[in-house]
């Protein structure tokens, strides 16, 4: 009776060592590790994780160097980054719009760009800082239900679904960093009142989906009219089975309208990144000619952006779609964050 | 009669009302041994960790940008959600609930041993799982009936199970007294039998309201917006900024108000059966014309709440053919999920044993707090518990962020009330003596302890063990945030797969599930009966 304390002592002592143990296990198993070969790069991705599945497929089989990548969305990533700092296990992010970039730009943590990687992308898509680099681009769109919305009854504007006329039968995805950069653009091109105006038509007047694709599902099926999204979804879908925009039709809106705004998806290379080489390399071939490939001929349907490579020619050309002239470096993400939790949206 | 609920009240991790142990010694009270105390000292200590976190972020904000925070419109828009949301839910599921429980056991209901399983089934479907199958079947399902409809057919059991385990045992010598005085069957129901299901069925309302307000990927995927899928949205657009956080401590705030107020329903009267004498058997309700639409609800209801979520995700898989199971994905999601279940049950089950072995030796203020700080903490939704660790472990302890350690350490706060519970049955019933004997026999203490008492609790840590990885296994928003590179479980790569809405590719995701789900409810179920008939 009396001992039994220390008995007990001992126990609590295994109980903690195996939370210590716990603690100490970093990974999980199916977390390939370095086995002396070419080492390994982390990503932060928050493009598709099917794009760059190809991506990094291409790029292993090529280098020999592994890649292992986190998932998430563009500005949830980009502060993360932020907050993690120089203890950031990253060596790339990979973004779906341009903010994200930006973000992380500004807090000084990219390194400069290898200048024969960013020789392989026209000024257009990248910051002139050279501190990230532009990897493929996205085409805003109004997809719409054919058989609901006539040809003369589309908005001319992308600002023209504030109007009474569109209340309560547009959608959007309003969580998701892809609207969040369309109203960076909008912020840019027509200030602050104007966007504010337009999102709180958005609150009071669309119908909210977690998702492009489940924006554009809603409209195939006839729930909303329309849903301002990016093209690649519906291009995406009518390769597959058509089955979630077969009854939907695409709105180019053009003459440099805040809806024809096209978006950079960008790739940078952390300043405190161990694997330096290996992580520029990776940039310089999802910009070079085969990675800019896999948009071409792969399943993701974004527009080609860098070495020449043309889109996939199932596409409206980057060139005919008289898109707003915007500085992607310009593009705020915290202001938009900012104003949709003002207007209630997020 | 207590000890019914309170496996079901394991489930979701939450305290048993009321149960006493009084097995410490007469006389001088013995102290705990240090070591223990320590060990559940900083257990406790631990699980304040969240709890803290938004207590602090709110003061650091500044009094100014919190309250412009919780005081807008979006916020009042989440609280009326979720109000009107719980307000229709739970009296919905206690209806079910109740009513499923007393036709099985208490009426001459055919087949009564298999509808008593059938019922307690949609506790292996995930309620993601629900919503998925359910949106895909009708696609225009979204918003508060929505809502209402998938969580009532996920959560109903949460009612049921406590509620039958408890009538199962209910004395009919008090019902026996209300027919000879006079008392119909319906008068005798309401006035007799319904207050002794008082403790079941607050304690089961209680886990369906914080299930609704924790749970996540049903929600988001039928475009209902509670706290939870906002601060979700908020994280995703920012990490961790002030107004996701301003958010939780709402959210917090609601979970405190649910547990304050079920300890004021649950009373504090007595139940249970005094003095000697054998309990007889309860009689069951010759149901007469009632049989066929009795049975006709049961069947609707199963058909709802399992063959929906069965048939359209069997339907998705067979079209996506033989393809779709033979992803290295799978197969790497299923292990992660089952190394993780698992190593979330051992650690959970070590680190519940000092707070199970104070609370049973040594009752006391001592392991009553203690045991209340871990119930606070585990009654708050996981994405609370994961944006504080989140936070907490890139400011203080950067080392453990993004690590295994760090998740099971989330699983562990979450789900410890589920191992708790079982270890403390189990220990109040290896009497100490008998270690003592052993003692006297001439064993050392240890070797003692481990051979006689540890040997009895084996099957009851067993049993909590299961209940961990079971929710483990069906954990979203916690390992969506902090689960370490790389890592995909069943549950996420479930959530990612729906999100494209490929809905193909994710059947297996949640067939594999159910059927890592469907032993651990089973389980569940017979414990439920076996601890009410102690």
């Amino acid at each position: 009776m009396k001992l039994r304390p220390r008995a007990l002592a001992g126990l609590a002592l295994v109980a903690a060592t195996s939370l210590g143990l716990a603690a100490c296990g970093s990974s999980a198993p199916g977390t390939s590790s370095a086995s002396g070969d070419k080492g390994t790069i982390t990503v932060y991705n928050a493009q598709h994780e099917s794009l760059t599945k190809e991506w990094i497929d291409a790029f292993t089989a090529e280098t020999g160097i592994k890649v292992n990548y986190r998932q998430g969305d563009d500005t949830e990533m980009s502060n993360q980054i932020i907050q993690e700092g120089p203890a950031s296990p990253a060596d790339v992010f990979l973004t779906e719009n341009s903010p994200a970039m930006t973000q992380v730009e500004n807090a000084g943590l990219f390194a400069d760009i290898d200048p024969a990687t960013a020789a392989q992308v026209p000024a257009e898509y990248r910051p002139s800082t050279n501190k990230w680099i532009g990897i493929a681009a996205r085409s805003t769109v109004f997809a719409y239900n054919k058989s609901k919305v006539s040809q003369d009854k589309l908005p001319k504007s992308l600002m023209d679904l504030q109007n009474p006329e569109w209340k309560g039968r547009w959608a959007a995805s309003p969580s998701g960093a892809d609207f969040q950069a369309i109203v960076s653009a909008m912020l840019q091109l027509k200030g602050e009142d104007a966007t504010k105006a337009w999102l709180q038509a958005l609150k009071d007047g669309a119908k909210t989906y977690k998702g492009n694709s489940t924006a554009m599902k809603a409209v195939n099926s006839g729930e909303v009219d329309g849903a301002v999204i990016y093209h690649y979804y519906w291009f995406g879908d009518q390769a597959k089975t058509g089955e979630n925009s077969k009854n939907v039709g695409l709105e180019y809106f053009k003459n440099q309208d805040p809806g024809a705004f096209v978006s950079v998806s960008g790739g940078g290379v952390l300043k405190s990144s161990k694997n330096q080489a290996a992580a520029q390399e990776f940039l310089k071939f999802i910009t070079g000619k085969k990675g800019q490939e896999v948009l071409q001929k792969g399943a993701s349907y974004e527009y080609a952006v860098g070495s020449g490579v043309p889109s996939n020619d199932k596409l409206v050309p980057l060139d005919q779609l008289q898109a707003p002239k915007i500085d992607p470096a310009k593009l705020n993400s915290q202001k938009v964050n900012d104003l949709m939790t003002a207007t209630g949206l997020l | 009669m207590e000890s019914a609920p309170a496996t079901a009240l394991a489930v979701a991790g939450l305290p048993v009302p009321g149960e006493a142990t009084p097995t410490a010694g007469e006389g001088k009270r013995p102290r705990p041994p240090f070591g223990v105390v320590l060990a559940a000292c900083l257990v406790a200590a631990a699980s304040l960790i969240p709890l803290g976190f938004v207590a602090f972020m709110t003061v650091t904000t500044g009094w100014d940008t919190a309250t412009e925070l919780i005081f807008r419109g979006r916020t009042f828009e989440l609280l009326g959600n979720t109000l009107l949301l719980t307000l229709i839910t739970v009296p919905l599921c206690i209806v079910l609930g109740v009513g499923g429980a007393w036709l099985v056991e208490r009426t001459a209901l055919r087949a009564h041993r298999v509808w008593a399983v059938a019922l307690a089934a949609p506790l292996a479907i995930p309620a993601f799982v629900n919503s998925y199958a359910w949106v895909s079947a009708v696609p225009r399902l979204e918003g508060l009936f929505s809502g209402v409809l998938i969580a009532t057919l996920s959560y109903y059991p949460l009612v049921y199970i406590p509620a039958a385990a408890t009538l199962s045992r209910l004395d009919p010598a008090i019902e026996q007294s209300a027919a000879s005085l006079g008392l119909g069957a319906w008068r005798t129901f309401f006035r007799v039998v319904l207050p002794q299901l008082r403790i079941a069925v607050s304690g089961g309302a209680l886990l369906v309201a914080l299930h609704l307000l924790a749970e996540y990927g049903a929600f988001a995927m039928i475009r209902f917006d509670t706290f939870t899928t906002a601060i979700m949205e908020q994280y995703q657009s920012t990490f961790n900024g002030a107004a996701g956080t301003m958010l939780a401590s709402v959210l917090v705030t609601v979970c405190l108000v649910l547990l304050v107020a079920e300890a004021r329903a649950r009373g504090n009267a007595r139940y249970a059966r005094i003095g000697s004498g054998a309990q007889a058997t309860p009689t069951r309700l010759a149901l007469g014309t009632w049989q066929l639409p009795a049975q006709l609800a049961l069947l609707a209801l199963a058909v709802l709440a399992v063959g929906v979520p069965l048939w359209m995700s069997v339907t998705w898989a067979a079209q996506g053919g033989a393809d779709i199971w033979q992803t290295s994905d799978l197969a790497g999601a299923l292990g992660s999920s089952l190394w993780l279940g698992l190593l979330g049950a051992i650690v959970t089950t070590v680190v519940a044993f000092p707070l199970a072995f104070l609370a049973v030796r040594f009752p006391g203020w001592l392991s009553r707090g203690l045991e209340l700080s871990n119930y606070v903490t585990s009654s708050m939704p996981g994405i609370v518990l994961a944006l504080a660790f989140v936070t907490v472990a890139l400011r203080v302890i950067p080392g453990v962020y993004q690590t295994t350690g760090l998740l099971v350490a989330a699983y562990v706060l979450l789900f410890l009330p589920r191992a708790l519970v079982n270890l403390r049955a189990g220990l109040a019933q290896a009497p100490k003596e008998l270690e003592e004997a052993a003692q006297a026999l001439g064993k050392p203490p240890l070797l003692a302890f481990v051979r006689v008492t540890l040997r009895l609790v084996a099957p009851a840590a067993a049993g909590g063990a299961a209940l961990v990885f079971l929710a483990v296994v069906n954990e979203l928003t916690a390992t969506l945030l902090l689960s370490p590179l790389g890592t995909k479980t069943l549950a996420t790569e479930f959530w990612a797969l729906t999100s494209e809405i490929d809905y193909v590719s994710a059947a297996p995701y949640a067939l594999v599930m159910i059927a890592l789900s469907a032993p651990m409810t089973y389980l569940l179920f017979q414990q439920s009966k076996k601890a009410a008939g102690q």
